[in-house]
């Protein structure tokens, strides 16, 4: 029983790294209407500011963490100015092949600089581990710090999506960007914000996942990257409750299916699972169902 | 009728473009000015083509996004190495064992696209394309877990590992999970690689000028026409998607028999292939052929020429992807090249009054 809880407590923090991961996915998607692919890399990318600031200067943690932010939330933003914003007007497929070439780009950067050795990262994490039940069940501080900033995250996202103007204005571009361009919504104003906001969230899933899985190379951003965009799948892209419900039970699948089953095959059962929702629920589980019309 | 002998026109210079390659490149061997790094690479530069024409059909024919092809090639390449790791002593010649190996790997790759197509297909867009995906890794990620041996009681199979197999003594272990198939037959050459692609272009060139074909073309331009004109929608996406799959099977079969350990691994049948292939045929012009063929070969030649420039190349492939997009997408990039062609049109007009 032990056990069981102690997987389900590892498998909502990896839960919520991938829940931070596909708010950014789910944002990007329901705004731009694009499988921002190169998503991962930024975590990556995120994950290695750290490594540099904090292991190789010697800079405090949370100054790393915040150049980290920074610098990814720039590169976000420089991204889309560059890569995707020509493309505004082109087909789907057109977009996903740049955001692939981005992705390439930005793991070849990160080979050039650091080489493809495995980086062993240092946690940023100071918090002690907590002990509960007698010292049977111990939560790390990596856990807690990682539930705590996805559930702050989470909330101060919905508040600034709800009260704040220009939350609003990314509703309203995500519902009609046409109607929302004419109501006097600066459109790639709203859609570099959505970026910005998407890579800084990418940033401190990054540092997070690595504080509890500190093996870091050029690829580590893929398959997390891939993940969350099936959790964001998952919940209902485009809706933010939705990407933290599809993180969430993501990773515990991931971990309980590990624990249990087999941990080769829990990929394969995180996506069987992706696959059993869709075809039951086809937009997933918070999805809006969009009526076609003749 | 001049319409039809200009299509006709236009596939045979595909086919011919394939030839000329053969003749060109067997006739550089012979004088040998080939380098054994692009011998190499002639096989897989045969099982990439075939790949990307049989993506194009569900692409750019079907017009659904598949990001799950490297599944189909997977299980094509493992029922093949597997039959003919079984059969490797019994069935004689070798060139009746990799035909009849070719069959199985197209037939259940295509009997996993049938099955696959069919929840996937019902869904739309970036739900079918992850979907497809979803499923590439999840054929990739069983295919690492099998371990499957044989002795003089049958067939075992097991998850675990090959002790647990239980063999008796002069057992042999056929799969071996994480470790694959080894001691596949090398029978891929060149020649039959090329001969599969001919094969594959006719398939693909002859179903889409065919009635079914253009039933299919009319689905992806306009569903809910379609359908109103009688046309069976999940019959005609479920036979492209599975003759896509086959073809693709047809790729792995080829692949598998041109070397002699199959792992499945994320670089060879994980989604970053299917993506690989996927650029290829975007690159080459969604619905072309020709053009996938071509962006084929250039784009698996472009990283090796580019091998002396060491570890910048995957940074230069990158970055010509994204310009390659950004070109020939984007409004800027479409206005400098209706500026190039008003250009060089002025420029032959001009000559022409000389």
């Amino acid at each position: 029983m032990i056990g069981f809880i102690s997987y389900l407590v590892n498998g909502i923090s990896l839960g919520s790294v991938y829940a931070l991961i596909a708010l950014g996915y789910t944002m990007v998607y329901g705004i731009a209407k694009m499988l921002n692919f190169a998503h991962g890399d930024v975590i990556m990318i995120g994950a290695y500011v750290v490594f540099t600031t904090v292991s190789g200067m010697g800079l405090p943690p949370v100054l790393g963490v915040l150049i980290s932010v920074v610098a990814c939330t720039v590169l976000g933003v420089l991204i889309e100015r560059i890569a995707y914003k020509p493309l505004r007007k082109a087909s789907k497929l057109a977009v996903l092949i740049t955001a692939i070439g981005v992705s390439y780009f930005l793991q070849n950067v990160a080979l050039l600089i650091y080489g493809a050795n495995t980086k062993s990262f240092t946690s940023v994490v100071t918090v002690p581990a907590l002990k509960l039940m007698d010292g049977q069940l111990v939560l790390s501080g990596e856990t807690i710090v990682t539930v705590l900033a996805c559930l702050i995250i989470m909330a101060g996202l919905m508040l600034f999506m709800k009260y704040s103007k220009s939350g609003r204005a990314m509703l309203a571009v995500s519902e009609d960007s046409g109607a929302a361009q004419l109501m006097g919504v600066n459109v790639n104003a709203t859609i570099a914000l959505t970026f910005a906001i998407g890579s800084a969230l990418a940033a401190i899933a990054g540092v997070l996942m690595c504080s509890s899985y500190p093996a870091l190379t050029p690829y580590t951003g893929a398959m997390p990257g891939i993940k969350a965009f099936v959790a964001a799948v998952f919940g209902g892209i485009g809706s933010i409750p939705g990407a933290f419900i599809g993180g969430i039970l993501l990773g515990i699948i991931e971990i309980l299916s590990k624990a249990y089953i087999s941990s080769q095959l829990a990929d394969a059962i995180v996506f069987a699972v992706l696959i059993v929702v869709l075809l039951v629920k086809p937009t997933g589980l918070l999805g809006k169902q969009i009526q076609e019309k003749v | 009728m001049k319409k039809m002998s200009k299509q006709l026109r236009s596939n045979l210079i595909t086919y011919g473009i394939v030839v000329a390659a053969y003749i060109i490149v067997t006739f550089c061997m012979q004088a040998g000015m080939v380098s054994s790094l692009l011998k190499g690479l002639l096989v897989p530069l045969c099982v990439y083509v075939i790949l990307a024409i049989s993506l194009n059909l569900t692409v750019g024919i079907l017009g659904e996004l598949s990001l799950g092809h490297a599944g189909f090639m997977c299980a094509g390449a493992f029922s093949s190495a597997l039959f003919s790791k079984i059969t490797a002593d019994v069935i004689q010649p070798a060139g009746l064992r990799f035909f009849l190996a070719l069959l199985i790997g197209t037939v259940v790759a295509a009997i996993f696209g049938l099955l696959i197509g069919i929840p996937v297909l019902r869904l739309k867009g970036d739900y079918l394309a992850i979907v497809t995906l979803a499923f590439g890794e999840i054929i990739k990620n069983v295919v690492n877990v099998v371990f499957l041996g044989r002795d003089s009681a049958g067939f075992h199979m097991s998850t675990k590992d090959s002790i647990s197999l239980g063999l008796e003594p002069g057992g042999q272990v056929l799969i071996k999970g994480p470790q694959g198939i080894t001691g596949t037959p090398n029978d891929s050459t060149f020649l039959i690689g090329i001969i599969l692609i001919l094969v594959t272009l006719f398939i693909v060139i002859n179903l889409i000028n065919s009635r079914t074909g253009r039933a299919i073309m009319a689905i992806r331009d306009n569903r809910i026409a379609a359908e109103s004109v009688g046309i069976d929608i999940t019959k005609y996406k479920l036979l492209a998607f599975s003759v896509s799959a086959a073809l693709a099977g047809t790729a792995g079969v080829l692949y598998a028999h041109n070397l002699s350990t199959l792992i499945a691994l994320p670089k060879n049948f994980g989604y970053n292939m299917s993506i690989m292939i996927l650029v290829f045929v975007v690159l080459g012009g969604i619905g072309n052929i020709r053009g996938s063929i071509i962006a084929a070969v250039v784009l698996t030649l472009l990283p090796e020429m580019l091998r002396a420039l060491n570890d910048y190349r995957m940074l230069i492939y990158a970055v010509v992807l994204i310009a390659t997009m950004i070109f020939t997408s984007s409004q800027g990039g479409q206005e400098i090249q209706e500026r190039m062609k008003a250009f060089f049109k002025r420029r032959s007009k001009a000559e022409e009054g000389k």
